[in-house]
């Protein structure tokens, strides 16, 4: 099972993908923004960070990247991709998941631990979690804020597709509290906060985050 | 030589909480005429000559695929000589 994570320009966090991606038991494989090659993988991870320094607007630039144009065509197709932090934005840029990410409500850039409930365990990136499981994971962005308009919000509610959302106070003033979304497909997965620094509590603030990746190599297997 | 402008704002239904704190750091300067405010982008796209209206056509679309998001802004395009 091999898990591609792509690497931008200004990319931080794919080494901690890649790390999480091999301690849940695939393999993680590198990705270069710049080859329009996905070298035969099974799913792929846009990691977190700040591709092409969120000019313009956060990952709208990385949207057109070569190897974007293969992830949104394989995503048409099923293959599961599962965006994180400014990887969700690019998801957004790129119209495989709707609705847009922006500036934190309260302008700050925000990095502390927040628990999130996972609030639609069917997709491909969830099946490890109960439905309700409430984990802790770190949130680290300054455009955190999913917004989108009344209708797309009422269809992600009617459909389940928020699969994660801010317990207690909303961090960033996302609409509905909401932490992650998912495609009418189940197999896109967009997420603010960060599993893949909570892979084990040494380093993280718990091991709870593994829970993404280990389903997917579930879903891969099955 | 031309000048494109294409001016981008966030849609109003959409938050934006930089215009929220240049709007109550106005106050504070005592500056009271402002009831809110918005703030968007600006980009100045410079021609040879003047833009032909396949030019304009063209520059729409860029405003339409990478300059805004639809999602969540709306744009203008004109001409400054």
């Amino acid at each position: 099972m091999r898990v591609g994570v792509i690497t931008f320009p200004g990319t931080l966090d794919d080494r901690d993908a890649a790390r999480a991606v091999n301690l849940s038991g695939a393999q993680a494989v590198s990705l270069w923004h710049a080859e329009a090659d996905l070298k035969a993988v099974d799913a792929v991870i846009l990691p977190g960070g700040f591709s092409y320094g969120d000019y313009l607007r956060c990952g709208a630039i990385s949207r057109f990247a070569p190897v974007m144009e293969l992830v949104i065509e394989a995503a048409g197709k099923g293959m599961p991709v599962l965006g994180i932090c400014n990887g969700f934005q690019v998801l957004c840029e790129s119209h495989l998941l709707p609705g847009a990410l922006t500036r934190n409500s309260d302008l700050h850039f925000l990095c502390r631990d927040v628990e999130i409930e996972i609030t639609n365990n069917e997709t491909v990136w969830t099946t490890s979690f109960t439905q309700g499981e409430k984990i802790t994971i770190p949130l680290k962005n300054g455009e955190g804020s999913f917004q989108c308009d009344d209708e797309t919000l009422a269809q992600l509610e009617d459909q389940g597709r928020v699969i994660a959302r801010y317990v207690g106070n909303n961090p960033n003033g996302s609409r509905n509290l909401i932490a992650g979304i998912t495609n009418e497909r189940g197999n896109v997965v967009g997420l603010m906060p960060h599993p893949e620094h909570a892979i084990n509590e040494l380093t993280g603030p718990s091991a709870q985050g593994l829970g993404f990746f280990t389903s997917i190599l579930q879903a891969m297997v099955k | 030589m031309a000048i494109i402008v294409v001016d981008v704002m966030l849609k109003p239904e959409i938050l934006d909480p930089q215009g929220n704190a240049v709007a109550a750091a106005l106050p504070r300067l005592g500056f009271t005429f402002a009831k809110s405010v918005r703030q968007g982008k600006r980009f100045e796209i410079e021609v040879e000559g003047d833009p032909t209206p396949a030019q304009l056509a063209e520059v729409e679309k860029a405003a339409e695929r990478l300059l805004s998001n639809p999602v969540i802004e709306t744009y203008c395009v004109r001409v400054e000589n």
